[in-house]
């Protein structure tokens, strides 16, 4: 292990670890105040790795970000006792959870860090990450997201979920096809807080990734799955079940935006060489369903989401001025103009717009930030578009307006490679 | 006294001739280092606008809001601006180095006071260009806030930030200017106070019933809509 993550560590949690010496299997949990679910979580894992793993050695990381709600006390006070008559389930090694308290603020970054860097001391072979946001965690999941790693050699696992047609807007209309588009590979949650790793990607990405970069670490999910691909490692998905948030966060799109297009547009500069020789799509090895959808009814206040696009259009044309190219801000002005019913946010325009967008980021027009923030109401009418469209549609019909928006991200990719080389 | 007369002509050609001759070299010298001085100013320049080229001047200029200003002003780039005002200063430096060789009672003075006037006039400049700098990125931050908070007249309100710093970066450089401090002082205090004032009078009087539904908006039903909005808007991840 280098001295950097090693000094990184606290020396009671270096201690801690080295009390458990190797394992076989490891399973991160970043928290930061989730007194509330992290009980019966850690139970779940628990539940999970006597079933699914129960000769190997096995040990629970809760990297915390500085709880004052007794979380981390939660998470060392579970004991497998409480699993065991339950489930019917015995262990035949000692299965530990260690909690430490990073030192930075919290951030996914840091505690992703922290599970990495236990994860190579472990010399751990499959490990992963479970999110205490997600209110529905099986103890499934942990056979889901470990045996890839574990039994079959892949080196990540990431999941698919079966979601509401609305939710998840970012994901299906940018994250999903900008990712296969240029990276060539079909991974439906390249972003998501729940994922599995070989120790052997865990400890690859520990050296290269820039961990002092000043992003603090927004985004490292995304970051740690373009990473997987760059370095030409074994991918697969996993089918995990509904995805239910413990919050919703609905108004927070600008940190969204950050964690996922921010970590998206900053890596494809050090990845130009591969992206750019990528000319198609590929399909994963997928363990249950690539995806599902859920179509029952869904209150959303689209007016607002137009009415917020429209006047983002009016109010940040000195802005966008900066940003977009004249003919795609002539017809984003164009569009602003029009009435509720005849509002239509073609796919070719959204996927010009994000690219100009990409390409902005790449030569820093304006603070990178203020281009990620400035995206946020555009954003909002293509989302308008995507549920007036989808607004009646079947599970087949929503899978193929998303796959004809892949298919328009993959054609207009030409144009990327322009924006990026042209030096105006 | 006819001789006298030629006498004292004669001395008083002498003496010009003389004098002339004192003067001369100086000249001399004063038309060489106003010489050697065009051509140093002008390598400067030369090398200056190439270093701006380099570093992209002309985009953090035209991210500082300048470049706008100057093109509305119908001037030349930033770039060549500051090319030009270094090779200027740099000239005018030399030529007054040079006058002062000429020994004129009065001209030292102000030669000396100008030398020292240089550094303060570098440092202005310095302070307007990154106080520019600060306005346009912290208004064009308010703007991009306020749009995304769907609050009312997002422009108002980044023109305000970028109005209230500018004011305050120009109180600032007038200051190291030396320039009308207390005239500067006291008119920035006034402008700053008549801001307040005047926004205070028009909220409280002119929009009483409008600031009235605002603070019920914001405090009695502000959570509660929010939270509505909120759960009408799909989650984006």
């Amino acid at each position: 292990m280098k001295l950097a993550e090693e000094s990184y560590l606290t020396d009671d949690f270096l201690r801690q670890l080295v009390n458990v010496g190797e394992v076989d299997i490891l399973v991160g949990l970043p928290t930061h105040n989730n007194a509330q679910t992290i009980g019966s979580i850690v139970q779940t894992i628990q539940s999970g790795i006597l079933r699914g793993f129960p000769r190997e050695r096995a040990v629970i990381i809760n990297a915390d970000g500085g709880s004052r709600d007794g979380t981390r006390e939660l998470v060392t006070g579970v004991s497998i006792d409480d699993v065991r008559p339950a489930s019917n389930l015995h262990a035949l090694r000692t299965l530990h959870s260690i909690s430490t308290e990073y030192p930075n603020s919290p951030s996914s970054g840091a505690a992703l860090r922290t599970i990495l860097a236990a994860a190579e001391l472990l010399r751990a072979k499959a490990c992963a990450v479970l999110s205490p946001n997600s209110a529905n965690i099986e103890r499934e999941w942990i056979s889901k997201l470990l045996s890839p790693i574990y039994r079959d050699g892949f080196d990540l696992v990431t999941p698919t979920y079966r979601r509401h047609k609305f939710e998840g807007l970012l994901i299906t209309n940018l994250v999903y096809p900008m990712t296969r588009a240029l990276y060539g590979l079909r991974i439906r949650e390249a972003y998501s807080p729940e994922f599995g790793f070989s120790g052997r990607l865990g400890s690859q990405f520990l050296g290269q990734h820039a961990w002092n970069d000043g992003t603090e670490g927004a985004g490292v999910e995304l970051r740690f799955t373009l990473a997987a691909i760059t370095g030409r490692n074994l991918i697969c998905q996993s089918f995990l079940g509904e995805k239910m948030h413990v919050e919703r966060h609905a108004a927070d799109l600008v940190p969204a935006l950050r964690e996922t297009v921010g970590a998206l547009f900053s890596a494809l500069e050090p990845d130009f060489p591969v992206w750019s020789a990528v000319t198609h799509s590929q399909s994963l090895p997928t363990t249950g369903a690539d995806h599902e959808v859920i179509l029952e009814p869904l209150r959303v206040n689209r007016k607002r989401l137009r009415e917020m696009f429209s006047s983002g259009v009016a109010e940040l044309e000195s802005v966008f001025q900066s940003i977009l190219s004249l003919s795609t801000l002539a017809e984003l002005k164009r569009i602003a103009a029009l009435g509720e019913e005849e509002f239509h946010y073609p796919p070719e325009l959204w996927v010009r717009t994000v690219y100009e967008f990409a390409a902005s980021y790449r030569k820093s027009v304006i603070s990178r930030d203020h281009i990620i923030q400035a995206l946020a109401p555009l954003f909002r009418g293509r989302a308008f578009t995507f549920l007036v469209e989808n607004r009646n549609a079947s599970e087949d019909e929503v899978e193929n307006n998303i796959e004809g928006l892949c298919l328009e991200f993959e054609r207009l990719k030409p144009y990327l490679l322009q924006l990026w080389e042209s030096r105006e | 006294m006819r001789e006298m007369i030629i006498s004292e002509l004669s001395q008083a050609l002498h003496a010009m001739a003389r004098g002339f001759a004192h003067f001369l070299p100086r000249l001399i010298v004063m038309l060489i280092v106003a010489i050697v001085g065009w051509v140093v100013a002008f390598v400067a320049k030369v090398v200056l606008r190439s270093i701006l080229r380099l570093v992209k001047f002309d985009k953090l200029s035209e991210n500082a809001g300048a470049s706008q200003l100057l093109a509305k002003a119908a001037l030349p780039s930033a770039t060549e601006m500051l090319s030009r005002f270094v090779f200027w200063v740099a000239w005018l430096g030399f030529i007054l180095l040079g006058v002062s060789v000429l020994g004129i009672l009065g001209l030292q003075e102000q030669v000396a006071r100008f030398f020292l006037f240089l550094p303060r006039l570098f440092v202005a400049l310095f302070i307007m260009f990154f106080g520019l700098l600060a306005a346009s990125f912290l208004s064009r931050a308010a703007l991009l806030a306020a749009v995304n908070a769907n609050m009312p007249s997002p422009r108002v309100l980044s023109l305000a930030v970028r109005s209230i710093i500018i004011v305050f970066v120009l109180s600032i450089v007038f200051e190291e200017l030396g320039l009308a401090e207390q005239t500067m002082l006291v008119a920035f205090g006034i402008a700053f106070g008549a801001l307040m004032l005047g926004l205070a009078i028009a909220f409280g009087m002119g929009g009483r019933d409008l600031a009235k539904r605002f603070l019920e908006k914001k405090i009695v039903r502000g959570k509660k809509k929010e939270e509505e909005e909120n759960e009408d808007e799909p989650s984006p991840l």
